[in-house]
Parts: C-alpha cells; sequence; structure tokens
C-alpha cells in the first residue's frame, strides 16, 4: 500500500521560487493576474460562505429535533432555510470545484501560462465578492424568506423580507459565474499546449468545458428572471404577478431553465475529479475515456431540456410533462455510463486508500443513490405524490452534498500537496472522510422515508409521529458538522508542519504534476509538447522533477 | 391517523396502490444496483489493493463497446418502462370521473376554505365519502400552495389567477394528513389540517348535522343580483351584456373574431379582468371585480352561471 | 512522462522580441486574436440568452393580450421609432467602416468613422429622452404614474409598457455602454496604441455594436409596429 509516509519525504525540499512566495504583500493578492491565486482567493471566500451556509444548516436542523417551534419563531426557520439555499448555492457550490481548481487546475492540465483574460479572471472574483457582500447585508439586515427559489408572486409582492437585496446577490454572483465560464471556454479552446488535442484533455477539463457550457448559457437567463422578479416588486409592473395580469408558473419556467442546468454546474466538475483521482489512485488508464468525456457533454445538453420536470404539479400540460419526463430520465442514461466505467477502471487496477481515494468511493455510492432517487422524482406518478416533500430534500442533497461537496474533498485532498507543496496527516485524513460518509448517510437517509411518508419540505413544525426519523436526521447532522472541522483543522496545520509534498506525491500522470509543488509562478518555462495520451499508467511513473531538484542542489553546492 | 412510528404511508385512496406499486418496483431496481455497486466497489478495492508503493495494475485497458453499450441499453430499457408506468398512472390521476362530487377548495395565507357540493363549509377539515369520485377545484386568494394529501398521494398546486384541480377517490375511512406542499410565508406549517374519509351514510349524517347553508347555486343567485350583474346581463333583447343563459360549455366569438369556448376560467377572468376578452357586439362597459369579490363567491358565480339553462327552446 | 521538456516553438528567448501589446499568457498575435475573438462571441451569446428571456416573456402576453398589446403599441410615436432604426443602422455601417480603416492602419479615417458612430449614437439616446419624456408627460411609466383613459384594459395595457420599458431600458443602457466604450477606443486610437496586426478592440467592439444595432431591429417592430402600421 502507498503510504505518503513511506514516499521518504526526507528526499523532498521545497522549490526555492514558487507562485506562493513570489510576493507577499497584500496588493500581490488583491490585484493579482495570476490564475492560481485567484482559485485560492475563491477558496477562501467560499469556505466563509461555507461556513454561513453550514450555520444555517445546523439552526434547521436542531429545531427541527422537535415537532414543536422551540428554537426559532416561524419566521426565524423561514430565514434559516432560504439563507441555507442561498449561500450554499449561489455562493459555495456554484463556485467551488470550478473556481477554486478550475481556476487553479484547469489552465496547468492544459499546459497554459494562465486562463486566455486573466484580467476578466480577477473581476469574475470581485463581482462574487460583490455579490457575496450583498448576501451577507442580507443576512445581517434579517434575511429573505422566500427559498432559494424566489417564487412569484410571493417573493414579488407578497413577503415583507429583503427580498431586493438577496435578488440582487444571486444577479451578481450570476455574472462572475458567466464570466468565469466564458474564459474557461475560450482557455481550453485556444491555450492548450501543442499535442493536447480534444481527445487527449484530461476529464476534468472536459467537465469544466461542459459546465462552462451551461454557465455561459444558462446564467444570462437567471439574471433576466430575477431581474424583472426584482423590478415587478420594487415598480409592481405584473409581469409575474396574477393580480396585476402576470403569470406566476411563467417565473418557474425561467427559474428552472436556468436552475436545473445548475444542479449539473455543480455535479459535472465534481465528476470530472472523480476521474483524475480513481485513475491516479487505480495507476490505471480510465476506462472509456470518450464515453465519460461525451456523457459529461451530453448531460450539460440534456440539461437544458429538463426544466419541466420541477412543475408536473403545477398547471403545465400533461404532454409537455410528458416530454420533460422523458428526456430527464434519459440522463440517467450518461451518469450510469460515468459509474460503471469508473467501476471498470478499479478493476485490476493497483487501488491505494489514501483520503482522495475514500471521497471518490464515497461519492460512487452516494452519487448513485442521489442518482437513482432522481428517477423516482422523473418519474410522473411518483412526483405527484413526492413533489415538494423531504424525499427531493434528501435526493438533491445526495447530490449536492454526497456529489458535489465530497468530489470538492477529494478535489482538495488530491491537489492539496500541489498547491501547499505539503501533504496532510494520513490518519486524520481518512477518519474525516469516514465521519463526512457516516455523518452525511445518517442526516439525509431518513428523510427519504420521512418524505414517502408526506412530509413537506421547508415546515417548521411537523407531526410528531415523524420525530424520531428526524431526530436521525439531526443526529446525523452533528457528526457532519463535528467532520467537516476536522479538514479545516489538520489542513491548516498541514500548512506549516506537513511534511514536503514533492512535485508528484501520487505518482499521478497529467501536466500539472510534473511542475514543483507549489508551482512556479508562471507555470511552464516553456510551453510543453505532450506526445502521449492521458492516463498513461503504463509504467513506472518517475518523480521527473526528482532529477530537477538534485540539479538545483547541484547548483547549490 | 396513526400516531405511531411508520415507515411507510397509509393507502386510503384508489391510486395510493397504483402509485406504491411502482414506487416499489423502482426501489427493488434502485436496491439492485445498489448493491451491484456497492458489493462490486468493495471486492474490487480489495483485491486490487496496492500491497507495495511500486505496483502497478495488473492491466491498462482503454475500454470495450460491448460493454459500454450494455451499460448504456439496460439502464434505458428500465427508463422506459418506468417512463411508461409513470405516465399511465399520472392520466389516470388527472382523469375526471363523471359524476364527480365537486368541492370548491380556495387557498388562503395560511389556510384552507373548503365548500361542498352541498353547500356546506368547513376551514382546514374536509369531510368526503368513500368510495365516491371527488373532483377539487382550486384557487388562490394570495400566493400560491399546493394541497397534498400524503395518504391519497395526491397533490395539486393552487395558483392564483387561475383554476387547477384535482381528483381521488377514497377507499378507507379515517383521519388523514392534509398539508400545503408548496412554501406559501410565514405559517406554511401551519397551514394543514385533516381529511375525513367517512361511509357514506356517516357522511349524509355528517351534512345533516351540518349548518343548513345555502347552496353554490343559490348563493351565486343572490350575488348576481347583489352585485347588479342582472342589469346588464339579463335576458332581454336590449341588454348592454351578453345573456348568460346556458352559455357555460359553449362556444363564443370575441370581439378579435377569434372563438373562445366558456369555462370555469373564462368566467372567472370575465369578472375580474372583463376587458381582456369581450364577446363581440357588447360595448366595454363592464367594469373590474378584482379585490372586490373572494375566490369563494366567483366559485358561487359559477355556479350560478352554469346552473342556468338554456332560455333558446322557450324563445 | 509523456511530456518533452524542449521548448516549443515560440520559446524562451523570443520573450523579449514580443510587442507590449501582446499579453504574457498567449504564444503568438495569432492565438491572442483568436482567443479575443472567441470570448467577444461567447459573450454575444449571454446576451442572446440574456434578451431571450424579455422576448419569451413579451411572446406569451403578446400572445394572451393581444388586443391590448395593439392599442399599447398604437401609442408610441413610430416617426421616432422609425427615425432611431435609421441612426442605429447607418451607425453600423459606419462602425464597420472604422473597422476595416483600422485594418487598412489609416488613423484618420477611423477617428472619422468612430466620431461619425458616437454622433449616431447619441441622436438614437436623445431620440429615447425624448419619447421616454413624452411618456412620462402622459402618465405611462408603468408602477410609477400609469394611468390608462382610453379603451381597453387598463392593466394589461401598463403590461405592455412594462415590457417597452423593460427591453428598451436594457437596449438602451447598451448603447450608453457602448457610446462610453467609443470615447475609450477614440482616446486609444488618438494615442497611437493600435496597430494593423493589433486592431482587436476595435473590431470585437464593432461586433458588440453590430449586436446592439441587431436587437433593436428586433425590438423595433416587435414594440412599434403591433397589429400593422397604424398612422
Amino acid at each position: 500500500m502507498s503510504t505518503i509516509a513511506q514516499q521518504g519525504a526526507a528526499e523532498h525540499r521545497m522549490p526555492r521560487d514558487h507562485f506562493l512566495n513570489a510576493a507577499y504583500t497584500i496588493k500581490s493578492w488583491l490585484l493579482t493576474m495570476d490564475h492560481k491565486r485567484v482559485g485560492l482567493l475563491y477558496l477562501i471566500s467560499i469556505t466563509f460562505f461555507f461556513l454561513i451556509g453550514g450555520t444555517f444548516a445546523s439552526l434547521i436542523r436542531l429545531e427541527l429535533a422537535t415537532p414543536e417551534a422551540d428554537l426559532m419563531e416561524a419566521d426565524q426557520y423561514n430565514v434559516a432555510f432560504s439563507m441555507h439555499g442561498i449561500v450554499m448555492i449561489f455562493f459555495f457550490l456554484i463556485p467551488s470545484i470550478p473556481a477554486v481548481f478550475g481556476n487553479f487546475i484547469m489552465p496547468l492540465m492544459i499546459g497554459a501560462k494562465d486562463v486566455a483574460f486573466p484580467k476578466l479572471n480577477l473581476m469574475s472574483w470581485y463581482l462574487f465578492i460583490f455579490g457575496g457582500t450583498f448576501g451577507v447585508l442580507t443576512t445581517l439586515l434579517g434575511g429573505v424568506d422566500t427559498g432559494w427559489t424566489f417564487y412569484t408572486p410571493f417573493s414579488s409582492t407578497y413577503s415583507n423580507s429583503n427580498v431586493i437585496l438577496a435578488g440582487m446577490a444571486a444577479f451578481i454572483a450570476g455574472f462572475s459565474s458567466i464570466l468565469t465560464g466564458l474564459n474557461f471556454m475560450v482557455t481550453i479552446h485556444k491555450m492548450r499546449a501543442p499535442g493536447i488535442t480534444w481527445f487527449k484533455m484530461p476529464l476534468f477539463v472536459w467537465g469544466m468545458y461542459a459546465t462552462s457550457l451551461i454557465m455561459v448559457l444558462g446564467t444570462p437567463v437567471i439574471a433576466i428572471t430575477l431581474a424583472l422578479m426584482m423590478v415587478e416588486r420594487g415598480l409592481h409592473i405584473g409581469i409575474f404577478d396574477p393580480a396585476l395580469g402576470g403569470d406566476p408558473v411563467l417565473f418557474q419556467h425561467l427559474f428552472w431553465f436556468y436552475s436545473h442546468p445548475a444542479v449539473y454546474i455543480m455535479i459535472l466538475p465534481g465528476m470530472g475529479v472523480i476521474s483524475e483521482v480513481i485513475a491516479a489512485f487505480s495507476r490505471k488508464r480510465i476506462f472509456g475515456y470518450e464515453f465519460i468525456a461525451m456523457s459529461s457533454v451530453s448531460i450539460a445538453v440534456l440539461g437544458f431540456f429538463v426544466w419541466g420536470h420541477h412543475l408536473f404539479v403545477s398547471g403545465q400540460s400533461i404532454y409537455a410533462g410528458m416530454v420533460f419526463s422523458f428526456i430527464t430520465m434519459l440522463v440517467a442514461v450518461p451518469s450510469a455510463i460515468k459509474v460503471f466505467n469508473w467501476m471498470a477502471t478499479i478493476y485490476r487496477g493497483s487501488v491505494s486508500y489514501d483520503a482522495p481515494m475514500l471521497y471518490a468511493l464515497g461519492f460512487i455510492g452516494l452519487f448513485s443513490v442521489g442518482g437513482l432517487t432522481g428517477v423516482f422524482l422523473a418519474i410522473m406518478g411518483l412526483d405527484i405524490h413526492m413533489h415538494d416533500t423531504y424525499f427531493v430534500v434528501a435526493h438533491f442533497h445526495y447530490v449536492m452534498v454526497g456529489g458535489a461537496v465530497t468530489a470538492f474533498m477529494a478535489a482538495l485532498h488530491f491537489w492539496w500537496p500541489k498547491i501547499s507543496g505539503r501533504m496532510y496527516p494520513e490518519g486524520w485524513s481518512r477518519l474525516a472522510a469516514f465521519l463526512i460518509f457516516a455523518g452525511f448517510n445518517l442526516t439525509f437517509f431518513p428523510q427519504f422515508i420521512v418524505g414517502y411518508l408526506g412530509m413537506p419540505r421547508r415546515y417548521h413544525v411537523y407531526p410528531e409521529e415523524w420525530q424520531l426519523l428526524n431526530i436521525m436526521s439531526s443526529a446525523g447532522a452533528t457528526i457532519l458538522a463535528a467532520a467537516f472541522i476536522v479538514p479545516a483543522i489538520y489542513l491548516a496545520w498541514s500548512l506549516k508542519n506537513g511534511k514536503i509534498s514533492g512535485p508528484n506525491p501520487w505518482r499521478a500522470t497529467g501536466l500539472e504534476w510534473i511542475l514543483s509543488s507549489p508551482p512556479p509562478e508562471h507555470n511552464f518555462p516553456t510551453t510543453p509538447i505532450v506526445e502521449e495520451e492521458p492516463y498513461d499508467y503504463g509504467e513506472v511513473i518517475d518523480n521527473p522533477v526528482h532529477e530537477e531538484e538534485h540539479e538545483k542542489e547541484r547548483e547549490h553546492a | 391517523m396513526n400516531n405511531q412510528f411508520q415507515l411507510h404511508p397509509e393507502i386510503a385512496s384508489t391510486i395510493a396502490f397504483d402509485v406504491d406499486l411502482l414506487y416499489f418496483f423502482v426501489v427493488a431496481v434502485s436496491i439492485f444496483f445498489m448493491a451491484l455497486i456497492c458489493v462490486l466497489i468493495f471486492l474490487f478495492a480489495m483485491k486490487y489493493r496496492r500491497r507495495t508503493e511500486d505496483q502497478q495494475a495488473e492491466t491498462q485497458t482503454h475500454g470495450h463497446l460491448g460493454l459500454e453499450i450494455t451499460w448504456s441499453a439496460i439502464p434505458l430499457v428500465l427508463m422506459l418502462i418506468m417512463f411508461a408506468w409513470g405516465v399511465w398512472i399520472f392520466f389516470k390521476v388527472y382523469q375526471i370521473p363523471e359524476g364527480a362530487m365537486e368541492y370548491y377548495v380556495v387557498g388562503k395565507q395560511w389556510m384552507w376554505h373548503i365548500q361542498h357540493p352541498t353547500g356546506q363549509r368547513e376551514i382546514n377539515e374536509m369531510h368526503v365519502p368513500i368510495n365516491t369520485p371527488v373532483k377539487l377545484t382550486m384557487a388562490s386568494e394570495d400566493v400560491i400552495h399546493s394541497f397534498f394529501i400524503p395518504a391519497f398521494r395526491v397533490k395539486n398546486d393552487v395558483i392564483p389567477g387561475r383554476y387547477t384541480s384535482l381528483t381521488f377517490e377514497a377507499t378507507k375511512p379515517g383521519k388523514y394528513h392534509l398539508f400545503c406542499a408548496e412554501y406559501c410565508g410565514t405559517e406554511h406549517s401551519l397551514m394543514i389540517g385533516s381529511v375525513y374519509a367517512m361511509e357514506p351514510e356517516d357522511y349524509q349524517d355528517w351534512l345533516g348535522g351540518g349548518v343548513a347553508d345555502e347552496t353554490p347555486e343559490e348563493a351565486g343567485a343572490r350575488l348576481f343580483s347583489q352585485l347588479n350583474c342582472d342589469t346588464c346581463h339579463s335576458d332581454q333583447a336590449a341588454a348592454r351584456g351578453p345573456s348568460l343563459n346556458g352559455k357555460f360549455g359553449t362556444e363564443e366569438v370575441l370581439a378579435s373574431g377569434e372563438r373562445i369556448l366558456i369555462d370555469e376560467a373564462y368566467i372567472r377572468e370575465s369578472i375580474v379582468n372583463p376587458r381582456i376578452r369581450m364577446v363581440a357586439g357588447y360595448p366595454s362597459i363592464m367594469p373590474t371585480y378584482q379585490g372586490q369579490i373572494t375566490e369563494t363567491n366567483i366559485f358561487n358565480l359559477i355556479s350560478y352561471i352554469k346552473s342556468l339553462p338554456s332560455t333558446e327552446g322557450a324563445q | 512522462m509523456s511530456v518533452s521538456t524542449e521548448a516549443a516553438a515560440h520559446g524562451h528567448d523570443e520573450h523579449a522580441a514580443h510587442p507590449e501589446y501582446m499579453r504574457h499568457q498567449f504564444d503568438d498575435m495569432d492565438q491572442q486574436n483568436d482567443a479575443a475573438s472567441l470570448g467577444m462571441w461567447l459573450f454575444l451569446l449571454t446576451e442572446v440568452m440574456f434578451f431571450g428571456g424579455f422576448f419569451l416573456g413579451y411572446s406569451i402576453y403578446r400572445s394572451e393580450y393581444y388586443e391590448s398589446f395593439v392599442i399599447g403599441s398604437q401609442n408610441l410615436d413610430v416617426f421616432l421609432g422609425g427615425l432611431n432604426t435609421v441612426a442605429l443602422i447607418t451607425s453600423s455601417v459606419t462602425m464597420a467602416f472604422a473597422v476595416r480603416a483600422a485594418q487598412l492602419g489609416k488613423k484618420n479615417h477611423v477617428l472619422i468613422f468612430l466620431v461619425l458612430t458616437l454622433v449616431l449614437g447619441l441622436v438614437f439616446m436623445v431620440n429615447k429622452y425624448i419619447e421616454y419624456s413624452h411618456k412620462l408627460h402622459d402618465g405611462l411609466i408603468p408602477g410609477y404614474n400609469f394611468l390608462w383613459t382610453g379603451l381597453g384594459d387598463g392593466q394589461t395595457i401598463q403590461l405592455f409598457y412594462g415590457f417597452y420599458f423593460c427591453m428598451t431600458g436594457t437596449h438602451g443602457l447598451h448603447v450608453l455602454i457602448g457610446l462610453v466604450l467609443i470615447v475609450w477606443l477614440l482616446i486609444r486610437v488618438w494615442q497611437d496604441k493600435f496597430t494593423t496586426e493589433y486592431y482587436a478592440p476595435i473590431e470585437n467592439f464593432g461586433l458588440y455594436w453590430h449586436f446592439v444595432d441587431l436587437v433593436w431591429i428586433f425590438l423595433f417592430p416587435l414594440l412599434y409596429l403591433i397589429g400593422g402600421l397604424a398612422v
């Protein structure tokens, strides 16, 4: 079994110059044009928002431990779940893997010196922070109580909370996401090093490409939808309010036209990460490369034609519903292709149990549950009963937390040595992976049952016969919350005290691993020329920079 | 209503069993695939674990077209079966049976108003006879709500500005949960109630015990003259508005030349926003009643207009 | 490892030879120009999706409340709208000439055509201002001073004006941003920042300006000419 300790840390030294020690001033961070530093700016900001969103989640589970209202008033509870949703979706999940690892790793993977538009990239971060400021302001001024879905006419006419502020937060963050997607698409099209053809790109890059496609095509629609909602609230124009001649269901169509593909913004990059991790920790060429790559693109494209499955019981015509149901069920096919290809990759590999791999294996299981329960909801006859119950809540948490957040943790542990140049403690990292997996399942599995029993979502109080299942869920949430603190501590600790990782601690393939860790400020001194295919685990991979380092030592001597 | 710990909801309507059957089929398929995935991952991860640091994979493969086709085709076929089955159930739920008892439901922040075909009114409670098809016509006074009875496996959104409907047939006497399933503001989780399914005889007794309200038609007739609808919508040849006798369910020509079916939705629009679609040949003089009439009263007016006999035969 | 450590075609020592307008992340000007142009096209695609939301909403309510939309439309000033259409189409032509002049490196021509484009854009904005103030005077600003005394259903006519102001307002904002960018381009041209090899900003701004023009070509008949020319 490969372990980090056996790698022989003594062999490695920190590189003399890298992007982190290039400059130390605050200005060098806030005005950086370096995609790696922008990635880290995002990492810090989304961690902050994860903390806020997580706090609201804890409040929700605490309240639901009893069937009565004891911790919070109804209005406070409504604010808690609305802010949890808005913060987690717009300020954590959507930017999580794309903005952090897409920025940091993707240009390295394709041998580029930077993204195509570095200034725009920094501007995207500022827009994100600007939007985030509105989000924080909303929280400080008492929050918003519309749910993250902002359904009209409740949001545009009836709610007494800070709807326009929260809408602005999502609206501005949306432009950050549009510009990031645009930047990545141009980067992937135009900045690939010689030899990296489309079908030689790492699968993470394919995932980023599919994600960017959705960001570019979908986000403008949510922007205009939220803008119309805010205009209606501010000026009473009546586009969505039936009392003024509008149609409230039109809002739902426009909203889900973006927001269902947005779910794929959250999961597709995660799938890309998992493809990288599974191959690296099985030391095996990824099975069915073309199928995994194309399934990402087909999920992104199909994703634009499924929004109506959120409206089966909202007065949509039955025939429209049938089309949406059918296309939604087709999404199961590319998802299944991915899962089976990952399993075939592990088969006859050389499997290690390092933390990124534990998260990746957990991802396969949790994402499969999330995907299969999605099939229940896509079936029209079942959705009548399950729509807007806790079954839906459990389903999308399996996809978004079990899928996207688990993949984010896998990515963080996989590329942490590349980012920081240091290893984290092995035992703790495995323990945290197990705790997150266990806590997550205990939190959300009971919600499938209570959902089929009929407990509607966004309920502050509920019939007492469902308390046992809710207590299980709240207990799980406690474990989950505690489990997320562990990596925060050991990763911070590792920055100073972790063993020095060397350029390629996992002996993985891919351009990012031939650079020193942390990478130099300008990535590749010369544009690399790639001759071979990705995931070429055919022979023992040397740690090529070993020699470079020895050379450096000799130079010093 | 069962207050004990449960793992599965009660089955109390004709379609509940149909829904459950499909549910258990999908559960079985899911358990099969989850077992397959988990067992294989576990086996592979154990069997092929890295024993020495330098150990390489036993083999390197690009892929296998046959396998790819297999694991695309099997899920696809299963999806098609589930899709067709689900559509079949959906049609069954939304098919409105002949001679269904028609209840009116109005959702309002944060309560349910229910009006029986015979005029009795209830708040947050609904009494229905078993083995009798029931059709709910639903409207909202304010925001979107959703009428949900888990034991019957039925739900439909209640949307302001339009009518939606829901049908079911209870099969088992008892008291069941009624929820609002679409988030509607502060007391969303208190917009709940109970559905009492009763033997038809018990239901008749319950009706007899209730306050003897006027029927919806009677209430509608009273409103029709109270609101002075009858000044214009009379049978006189010189009337300033079209006669409504026997018009329900027929087609009318609009000023724009289009034809329109006179149904609940059109009558509602003509009360709330009369100038949007005017019947040809009449001046645009009817005032809007928006905000001056409750959804319940609109229901009553519609019931009354529906009950008006055609006078053409008599003339 | 699958990577050759040899320098690619564009190696280290070539850096010094790079012109100042070439950004460090690119290997050559072709790559930079291609990237800029693709970026612009993708941006216009997001704009299409953005305006698409308006057009979708507009189409739905137009078919639902056709009569009211006709009445609302007949209250718009077709003459001013037509004048604006002519102004914008002409400005698209002058912009195309400006791009061509930049390609040929004729600085004075670039300046002249950009100024013409700027003037035509200003004509458009002035006309818009006149139109808007008439509407304000007539009490046709939805949600602010909307008062409908004529025939038809006031509420749905207000909806028409809601779309009118949202759509032309967003479009006008795009024209305004375009005018600011033209001023910026004029300064850059004046300072000789562009060459026959590097004029991508002018070319890409041209794409943007044509797009803004194109949106208006859809807006004009959809808003001003419902139910035919009724003058």
